[in-house]
């Protein structure tokens, strides 16, 4: 059913040209008789990208999204593992919900679907949702989020912290204090004071990030930042793992690639919370990729209905799209650095959009290097195809991209899932 | 001019002379028997409202009715519940309705910009949340020069509730382009972060700054801010950065009080002050309608010959 693939003549990693061979769901040395051929040359194959932070909106928004329409997008992307934020309606705070999410991805097919746990009931902030009944489900739960908001109790986190150690669980913080940021509409500095739009200062996230780092190694937890995006966040980061202490740390593509300047048209597109920094902290960030201060790039995929973004600023929902982008933005990102050579480049992409992000959920069959025995989830890239965002062409039911009308590098060419082909020349095979 | 006027930065020195200059001639049609000139006859100008401002209504209905434009009123109040998708439906029925100028007051920050974005005629912002009231800044200007014969080189102070107000903002933006002095005065928690990158100077003390002043402008503290933790008591807002006679008696002998209204009496300025001679309090509210009448003429197409000949 998975079938036998050859392809021939592509780069692993961006290295030297070879061929890969794909046979009942797993990479093989030899090849398989009778393999449908694939001509790759010019192609790069990475593992298949794991996102450790993606909105399906299944249940309750399924006008945004639905998890088949947010898994085809994955595919596209390149992604062969996603993992589903709990701020769905139902909130997946209970084994039910999240076993219920786990099992719509199987059924779409498109990529492996990971729920995520909400940390606290109803996401609310008061007390653990049944976090061991949602490790112990079908869906395996070991990533834990409120995403959406903080975990701003300082004892409950660390109450958190330390009961998801009996399953090798981490705690995915939304770090941000609720009472800085208050009616927060976007970054606040120049742009915000020049706007007339309430502030959501770095400092908001940062407090947290420091808090979290000193509970994680006060009990021996494992702590994972979501959606870092100040240089601050970056320096404490730094220091807490300079201390050898268990924190992680992603960051989003538009936060490596967009300043709040877009703000200046309040075209809600770029809303976003946390919101689009300054061009300081998008240098930050990019340097923390490049000598992996943070781990990993998550997409925090966030699709709305239209009506939830064609308004005032102000009354706008706050999130981006970014399955279908994220590869090509970070490509694009990474090289703006001008610090990689073709032969980093790759390696470094497929360690922070795969390796990393599939050891930190925990997804033994994700993220392995592409050798004989490992599962066969891959992705190709057209290392010098350019294309053109247009919103109306993605899988996604979100049209909120920031990136429309912008000429991307790096195509998405095929993505397979344990051998079968997941999508194929930008479409959903 | 641009097709719109949704910030003081949109004008550059020459646009905004122009302004104050064909303002000066509108000004002029006030005092005669019929206040009214057929510039604007056929022409439709919508005033969309969605934050109650009487004052700023009746001023912009009373500008575009002297031009002898067709004016529909448009109140959308209670829209911020209903948020959203209100702003661009009535975009979309002003635009079937081929409205020539769209004048909005918004309570959200740059819904004006949006609704540019929405429709063909012009977008003139009445007022949009903490962000700008260009045509404030623009009567203010007309009255500091009215009152001074001059702006370039005056030092002017803005004092109060800076964060939040649109007033501040549009009046920074456009003193600084005509040439004026400006400095910024405010408790630190009512000036906003980044407040360093504005054309202007900043200060929290009031008393050091008045002496210089050829013009001291007190803007309003709203009630919400009162409660909001921004200062300890209203009382210790008024002694600190209130304009009360002591402080008048502080201010160069021909210097100017202004305020944007509504005032709080006793609170940001005292009575004696409001109602004193100083106080342009009134005269902006007149001048008001001169600068509108000029802003709708331009932004519908007038210029300045042509200005002159309707007005003459
Ligand atoms: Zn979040």
């Amino acid at each position: 059913m998975s079938g036998s693939w050859a392809i021939r003549g592509v780069r692993p990693l961006g290295g030297e040209p070879a061929d890969l061979f794909i046979d009942n769901g797993e990479l093989v040395d030899e090849e398989p008789a009778g393999a449908e051929v694939i001509d790759a040359a010019g192609l790069i194959a990475l593992p298949g990208l794991v996102d450790l932070h993606t909105h399906l909106r299944e249940p309750g928004r399924e006008d945004a999204e639905t998890v088949e329409t947010g898994t085809a997008a994955a595919a596209l992307g390149g992604f062969t593992a996603v993992h589903a934020m709990a701020n769905t309606d139902p909130v997946a705070d209970v084994a039910g919900v999240v076993e219920q999410v786990w099992r719509l991805g199987q059924d779409a097919g498109h990529c492996d679907v990971h729920p995520v746990g909400a940390v606290t009931v109803g996401l609310r902030g008061e007390h653990l949702a049944e976090l061991g009944a949602m490790a112990d489900s079908a869906a395996r739960v070991r990533i834990f989020s409120d995403d959406g908001h903080c975990v701003h109790d300082p004892l409950l986190m660390r109450r958190a912290l330390e009961y998801v150690r009996a399953f090798d669980g981490v705690i995915a913080q939304h770090a941000q204090d609720p009472r800085l940021t208050d009616g927060a509409q976007m970054n606040e500095g120049e742009q915000s004071a020049r706007l007339g739009l309430a502030g959501w200062p770095a400092v908001a996230e940062e407090a947290v990030i420091a808090r979290d780092c000193l509970l994680a190694a006060h009990v021996g937890g494992r702590v994972h930042f979501c959606h870092v995006s100040t240089a601050g966040s970056v320096e404490l980061i730094r220091w807490a793992k300079g201390k050898g202490w268990n924190v992680t740390a992603e960051v989003t593509p538009h936060h490596l690639f967009l300043t709040d300047d877009v703000v200046s048209t309040y075209d809600p597109v770029f809303k976003v919370n946390p919101p689009l920094r300054t061009a300081e902290d998008v240098a930050a960030l990019r340097a923390a990729v490049l000598d992996g201060t943070i781990d990993a790039i998550a997409t925090d995929h966030a699709p709305h209905a239209l009506e939830d973004k064609e308004t005032e600023w102000a009354a706008a929902a706050f999130g981006m799209t970014g399955l279908e982008t994220a590869l090509p933005v970070v490509v694009a990102a990474l090289l703006e650095t001008g610090a990689l050579d073709d032969a980093q480049l790759w390696p470094l992409v497929a360690d922070r959009m795969s390796s990393r992000p599939a050891a930190i959920g925990r997804l033994s069959g994700h993220g392995q290097p592409l050798l004989p025995g490992a599962p066969a989830n891959l992705v190709l890239v057209d290392p010098a195809a350019t294309w053109t965002v247009d919103p109306a062409r993605g899988a996604s039911r979100g049209r909120n991209t920031p990136f429309a009308g912008r000429t991307l590098p790096a195509r998405i060419v095929a993505t397979f899932l344990r051998g079968r082909p997941t999508a194929l020349d930008g479409k959903v095979a | 001019m641009n097709r719109h006027l949704l910030s003081a930065a949109d004008l550059s020195r020459d646009d905004a002379l122009l302004v104050l200059d064909t303002a000066e001639e509108m000004a002029q049609v006030a005092d005669r028997p019929i206040k009214k000139l057929p510039t604007l006859r056929g022409r439709t100008v919508v005033n969309l409202f969605f934050e109650d401002s009487t004052r700023t209504r009746t001023s912009f209905e009373l500008a575009a009715k002297r031009l002898s434009a067709d004016v529909i009123n448009f109140s959308a109040k209670g829209s911020s519940v209903s948020k959203g998708e209100s702003l661009k439906d009535t975009a979309l029925t002003l635009e079937a309705m081929g409205a020539d100028a769209v004048v909005v007051r918004h309570w959200a920050s740059g819904a004006p910009h949006r609704l540019a974005h929405w429709i063909r005629g012009s977008v003139l912002n009445a007022g949009d949340g903490t962000h700008e009231h260009p045509t404030q800044a623009l009567l203010d200007a007309f009255t500091m020069r009215q009152r001074l014969g001059r702006l370039e080189g005056l030092n002017v102070g803005i004092v109060g509730d800076v964060l939040h107000s649109r007033v501040a903002r549009s009046n920074v933006l456009l003193l600084h382009t005509l040439g004026a002095d400006v400095t910024v005065v405010a408790p630190p928690t009512l000036l906003p972060v980044g407040v360093d990158a504005w054309p202007c100077a900043v200060s929290f003390d009031l008393d050091g700054v008045l002496p210089k002043c050829d013009v001291v402008m007190m803007l309003r503290v709203q009630r919400e801010r009162m409660h909001g933790g921004f200062f300890p008591t209203t009382r210790e807002y008024s002694r600190r950065y209130g304009l009360d006679a002591r402080r008048l008696a502080m201010l160069p002998d021909d210097a100017i009080v202004m305020h944007p209204g509504p005032m709080n009496r006793g609170v940001e300025i005292a009575a004696e002050v409001a109602d004193g001679v100083r106080s342009t309090i009134v005269e902006q509210v007149a001048n008001g309608v001169s600068v509108r009448m000029a802003v709708l003429y331009l932004l519908l197409g007038g210029d300045l010959s042509a200005g002159s000949e309707d007005v003459a």
